[in-house]
């Protein structure tokens, strides 16, 4: 028997999954503006963060009323808390996406940069995440969301390598401290973002199996 | 018994004053109470309840046994007085005082669902829902299948039920007596449905089927239900009145009722720190 609190549960999956689309979009106008040097992308970015903020809010509302009126259980309860810490993760995504977005205005400043380093290959990489943790969401598929997973490792190590290589620049070039502060800024912003989709790989796990994987928590 | 009552008043005097912060709009108002005051005897059970139900909104009545919610129902419709009961203060149905209404036709545009399905035993299933349009003349022969049928599929029960019309109304289980109930009170066609803890004697699914009905009914009817079920109150109405040894505590939205409520009384009783 469908009970009419299901139309509640699949409003808030499809508030969550038009927040991913917005979400996922402006981070990848946040990278496009690094590589290409884009200004009005990078403010288009800045820009539409409020819609981000908005739509977390939203979010956070209907899953307050949603358990404190219809006392959800079951997988009803693991898809509620994991759609609210989606919803959290996806902002905290879209603020990483401004805080790129503004290193390239800061970046303007200057000479569009021969060699962005890690940078163009962590945001392939990072985007590619993303796209999969929210596909894994949508889907319910927590095969997809294990994949995300074990890519994590990758970016933690394109992280460790950018900052040494921004090093490396500094020192045998009398290059723009400023610019090497900023890259190594995008560098550790797209860290987080993967961060992020890793989090949310890990409440797909938990709706969808009811395990908890978060901080290896299996391997123990 | 001087000692009893002089305790229940200085607990009522220290209880804060109701907070009535849910106004409907007005043109929108289908029941009212004004300074409802209902006595059994000497015994007052009811004390200065004002409150105004929106049309085709489902209000629920919480509070712990004995607050006088069943007894503010009852006053709804005038069953208080069938009871030995009296009352004063003013009631109104559509802006019309109840009390100037005939009795039988107010409880057939207010009617009335039981804690205890009670279906009339010697009846069939068909005549059981029949019975009302029967009571009050509205039985035109030409139609009264035709109502019976659509009373059943307003209840949730014409599918369960449709092939054994001539059974008896005992013949079904609990939770489908209880929609038996609810297709006879609509069959006359009222706007106001009262409903005394439904649900209470039901099992879950029973009761969910129930609270289902509820949520489609108030696209039709204006539903105020009387529930000891907090969470069944949260799940299914539009606002929640809370009751305490008589008075009205606080009535709000049913999303602020169970999320943040206004007074620390209404709080308490919610989470389950008393009562």
């Amino acid at each position: 028997m469908e009970r009419h609190f299901q139309h509640e549960l699949e409003s808030i999956k499809t508030t969550l999954i038009k927040m991913g689309s917005v979400v996922e979009e402006n981070f990848d106008f946040a990278i496009q503006s690094v590589l290409e040097h884009n200004s009005s992308l990078a403010q288009h970015v800045i820009d539409t963060d409020n819609r981000v903020n908005s739509l977390e809010i939203e979010i956070d509302n209907s899953v307050i009323d949603l358990l404190a009126l219809q006392q959800p259980v079951a997988s009803d309860l693991r898809f509620i808390i994991a759609a609210q810490k989606i919803n959290n993760d996806l902002e905290r995504i879209g603020d990483h996406a401004v805080n790129i977005a503004e290193s390239t205005l800061t970046l303007l400043k200057y000479k569009k940069p021969e060699s962005l380093l890690e940078i163009p290959k962590m945001s392939a990489t990072t985007k590619l995440m993303l796209r999969h943790a929210l596909d894994s969401f949508i889907l319910l598929d927590p095969n997809m969301a294990r994949s995300v997973l074990e890519t994590d490792d990758q970016i933690d190590e394109l992280n460790r390598t950018m900052i040494n290589e921004v090093i490396e620049l500094l020192k045998s070039e009398k290059r723009s401290v400023e610019i090497g502060l900023e890259l190594i800024r995008i560098s550790r912003n797209l860290e987080r973002v993967a961060d992020m989709t890793t989090n949310i790989a890990e409440e797909v796990i938990f709706h969808t199996q009811a395990r908890v994987v978060k901080h290896h928590a299996e391997e123990k | 018994m001087v000692i009893i009552r002089i305790k229940e008043t200085v607990m009522i005097e220290t209880l804060q004053k109701p907070s009535l912060t849910f106004v409907p709009h007005e043109m929108n108002i289908k029941l009212e109470a004004k300074n409802v005051n209902a006595f059994f005897g000497k015994t007052q059970a009811l004390r200065n309840i004002s409150l105004s139900i929106e049309k085709n909104h489902v209000v629920a009545i919480i509070g712990p046994s004995g607050c006088g919610k069943s007894t503010f129902l009852r006053c709804l419709n005038r069953m208080h007085e069938v009871a030995g009961g009296t009352m004063n203060g003013t009631i109104l149905l559509d802006g019309e005082d109840i009390h100037e209404n005939d009795p039988v036709n107010l409880r057939r545009q207010v009617g009335m669902v039981f804690q205890k399905a009670n279906p009339f035993p010697t009846m069939s299933i068909f005549d059981n829902v029949a019975a009302g349009l029967r009571f009050n003349g509205m039985a035109h022969n030409g139609h009264l299948a035709e109502i019976v049928e659509r009373s059943l599929q307003q209840a949730a029960l014409w599918n369960e039920v449709k092939d054994s019309l001539l059974k008896s109304g005992m013949s079904i289980s609990g939770g489908q007596q209880q929609r038996l109930c609810i297709a006879r009170a609509l069959a006359v066609n009222p706007e106001v449905l009262l409903m005394d803890e439904p649900a209470s004697a039901l099992d879950p699914i029973s009761t969910a089927k129930i609270e289902e009905l509820i949520y489609e009914l108030k696209k039709d009817y204006t539903i105020v239900i009387v529930t000891h079920n907090m969470q069944q109150a949260a799940r299914v109405s539009d606002e929640t009145a809370f009751f305490y040894i008589g008075e009205l505590i606080e009535f709000d939205n049913t999303k602020k009722i169970f999320t943040a409520p206004s007074i620390k009384q209404t709080e308490d009783y919610v989470t389950g720190r008393f009562g």
